[in-house]
């Protein structure tokens, strides 16, 4: 179980559900699927968090499935897809809980 | 130290992809990627389990690293291309590792797996082997390697540099977001350090951004190059990557990583902690 692991700092397997551990009263989940022009899901796409003022925050990999997940914190935040198949971002405001966004890249 | 001497860009690696007397090795904390597809004739380094102290929290020591060489088939004249995903970290981590135990010739491929893979550069799923070597390391070189009583004594005195995001920094989150938050240690910085984000340095696609930019960067941020400096993140691997552009691209002079970083500084016992985005007094 890597997504718990408090000693690593490497972006966990996307595609895994949610770990028992995580309280979603507390925490913040941004998750999605990065999608192409065709609807088709991005495998391999790195989708970075930005914050507020657009600073980087943290990167993963989509899974086989296209999926992505960040613990983040309430507030407002972009979303952007870097891919073989294209770019794109998204702004969202996040709540508590679990929060899902549709991010989609053009070439 | 320079950008010439310390970094390759993805066009040099891919034409000197088996040349003799160059070994490509990507580190990463999570090696799926690396057994799914790596750079034809890469060997893999697990970041947890090749390079931590199974029991202890430590590095593996002086013996332990020359067999872990030894059985990738490294050779102490060998040059040595490190990358990796999560834009480098652990790669760069290594980079400094190697550094520790005094490889001679070691590089980073500007931009890690991630511009291999957005460039549609070759990787392949071939598992590679190479011939034993008997692999010699030198004794670590502290010069490069901070731990927490220095850290502590810096305060006030030399630069610190805090390398996290600015939310970890402040104290608002405790892990980079691409984790989960519960942790023991408390949230804030070191006072005095300064917020300089890894990311700062870097471009999009992972690449380091140019000398020019990165020196105006860290002059904008009042970091004192007159004065020693510490780079320290969560647990050393985003401070190596800042370590890598301040003594190995910049050429700054007494540049150490602190690789107990975070989440040991945050669980001392009576140390000063300073919340918010301000830096703070000593």
């Amino acid at each position: 179980m890597t997504t718990t692991d408090s000693l690593g700092c490497g972006a966990p397997e996307q595609g895994a559900p949610l770990p028992a551990s995580v309280d979603l009263e507390k925490e913040t989940v941004i998750t999605g699927v990065v999608r192409a022009d065709d609807g088709d899901p991005v495998a391999g796409a790195y989708v970075r968090l930005l914050d507020a003022t657009g600073e980087f925050t943290a990167e993963v990999v989509t899974s086989p499935a296209g999926q992505f997940r960040f613990f983040a914190a309430p507030g407002t935040w972009t979303l952007r897809a870097l891919s073989r198949s294209g770019n794109g971002d998204t702004e969202i405001t996040a709540d508590r809980g679990v929060n899902e966004v549709a991010l989609s890249v053009t070439a | 130290m320079s950008r010439d001497s310390a970094l390759v860009s993805a066009d040099w690696a891919e034409k000197n992809l088996g040349a003799a007397g160059i070994v490509f090795v990507e580190v990463d904390e999570d090696t799926t990627a690396y057994d799914a597809a790596h750079i034809p004739g890469a060997v893999k380094l697990d970041w947890k389990r090749d390079l931590q102290d199974p029991v202890r929290r430590d590095f593996v020591n002086k013996a332990q690293f020359e067999a872990l060489l030894s059985s990738r088939g490294i050779a102490n004249d060998d040059q040595i291309v490190l990358y990796g995903g999560n834009n480098n970290w652990f790669a760069a981590y290594a980079y400094w590792y190697f550094k520790l135990y005094g490889h001679g010739d070691v590089k980073l491929l500007d931009g890690g797996r991630k511009k291999w893979e957005l460039d549609n550069r070759p990787l392949v799923a071939d598992p590679v082997s190479r011939p034993t070597t008997t692999y010699q390391a030198k004794d670590q070189d502290l010069s490069l390697r901070a731990f927490r009583d220095e850290v502590v004594g810096a305060i006030g005195s030399k630069n610190l540099v805090d390398v996290r995001s600015p939310d970890e920094y402040a104290g608002r989150l405790l892990a980079p977001a691409h984790l989960p938050q519960e942790q023991a240690q408390r949230g804030g910085h070191i006072p005095t350090a300064l917020s300089v984000p890894w990311s700062k340095a870097a471009n999009e696609d992972g690449t380091f951004k140019s000398d020019d930019e990165l020196r105006q960067l860290y002059g904008d941020a009042g970091l004192d190059g007159s004065k020693p400096t510490i780079a320290y993140c969560r647990i050393g691997e985003r401070s190596s990557h800042t370590w890598f552009v301040l003594q190995e691209l910049l050429g700054h002079s007494d540049v150490k990583n602190y690789d107990g970083s975070w989440t040991e500084y945050g669980s001392l016992v009576g140390v000063p902690v300073v919340l918010g985005d301000e830096p703070g007094s000593a």
